[in-house]
């Protein structure tokens, strides 16, 4: 039996009968794209500058805005959640160090301000 | 007390690790592209966090609403964010039709795949015809690498009163990180373009009819998506903060 089911997962195609990516789903998931960015003109075009929010607020909005949208595009167009969960770790995890480096480079950066000025 | 059972010796284990399969359950290939996927995201997020980087310890940039704000051929002035709009907009619709391009693959349907595939590969074109206009444009105020607009041409990109020095070690910064990242971002969508192209003469020549499985459309798009991804932080980074 457990022949059996080994030479139904190694087989070419790599995809079993799973929940994959439908006609709707891809459509739907290209309106929720083209919504964010959408959201993200309205506050560049409009909301900021009537307000007059500065920037510290709204880049953080941006910067949420903007990895909710590599989420949507790594999940459901790279289809990375109907991945087994071991390959999607794999991918990710390393993804995190690179939160090392920024935490590194921005606390640098402010030392070198602190030079120039 | 002995409670173990007595196990068979030759019992074959069938976790997803005990070897004999794949344990992620994907073929080779598609997993080495995930991989190199994985090394392109430490390369570019290098080049955007030290983007990052000197823009933070520079006490003052040229304002990207500024900066952008042409929309070559059409309008000269005040219309921000527009062009990189579209160029956003055709870059996500072009990974649409590249994921029904996939899912056609699924279905074994080879008429479908080569109009998606056709049409992944025109979007990619007029990107990269957009991403041109707006070089050329750049270019035309003075930008280059190592190269910056002269004084009244810059004054534009500033608020009032920024010493001028100041304003050369900036532009001169923003020049060269901009056209390196959107080059390197560029370059990625030119080969993606070219791999594409190839992919599509292989559907219509029936390679993967022959081998029975659409995989191979699959893992560019895998690509493809990838650089639809890096596209919505460099717009973000350069354009909207």
């Amino acid at each position: 039996m457990s022949a059996e089911t080994s030479t139904v997962h190694t087989d070419a195609s790599g995809h079993g009968e799973h929940e994959t990516m439908t006609k709707g789903r891809i459509w739907k998931v290209f309106f929720i794209l083209l919504l964010i960015t959408c959201v993200e003109f309205f506050i560049a075009l409009v909301v900021a500058p009537k307000l007059g929010i500065s920037s510290t607020i709204v880049n953080p909005i941006y910067i949420v805005l903007t990895l909710l949208k590599a989420y949507f595009i790594v999940a459901f167009f790279m289809h990375l959640k109907f991945e087994k969960v071991g390959l999607a770790l794999a991918i990710i995890v390393p993804i995190l160090f690179i939160i090392g480096l920024i935490l590194v480079l921005t606390n640098e950066s402010h030392y070198w301000i602190g030079l120039r000025m | 007390m002995s409670t173990t059972v007595a196990q068979p010796v030759d019992e074959v284990k069938s976790t997803p690790w005990s070897g004999g399969r794949s344990p992620f359950e994907v073929e080779y290939g598609k997993m080495m592209m995930w991989f190199f996927l994985l090394s392109d995201a430490f390369t570019f997020s290098s080049l955007l966090i030290s983007y990052g980087a000197l823009r933070f310890s520079a006490p003052v940039w040229p304002a990207p609403s500024l900066v952008f704000q042409s929309f070559p051929g059409l309008i000269e002035h005040g219309a921000p964010l527009v062009f990189v709009g579209l160029m956003t907009f055709i870059l996500i619709m072009s990974s649409v039709t590249m994921v029904l391009a996939v899912e056609a693959g699924h279905r074994n349907s080879k008429k479908e795949v080569i109009g998606w595939m056709i049409a992944t590969v025109i979007g990619g074109l007029m990107f990269l015809g957009c991403q041109a206009l707006e070089w050329n444009h750049l270019h035309s105020e003075g930008f280059w690498w190592g190269h910056i607009p002269n004084k009244e041409t810059m004054q534009e990109f500033f608020a009032k009163g920024v010493p001028l020095t100041q304003q050369t070690m900036t532009s001169h910064q923003f020049a060269n990180l901009f056209f390196t990242i959107t080059g390197f971002h560029g370059f990625h969508v030119f080969s993606g373009v070219i791999i594409n192209i190839i992919i599509t003469i292989n559907v219509l020549l029936g390679t993967y009819e022959r081998r029975g499985s659409y995989l191979m459309v699959e893992k560019v798009g895998l690509y493809w998506h990838f650089v639809d991804l890096v596209w919505v932080f460099v717009f973000t980074f350069f354009y909207l903060v």
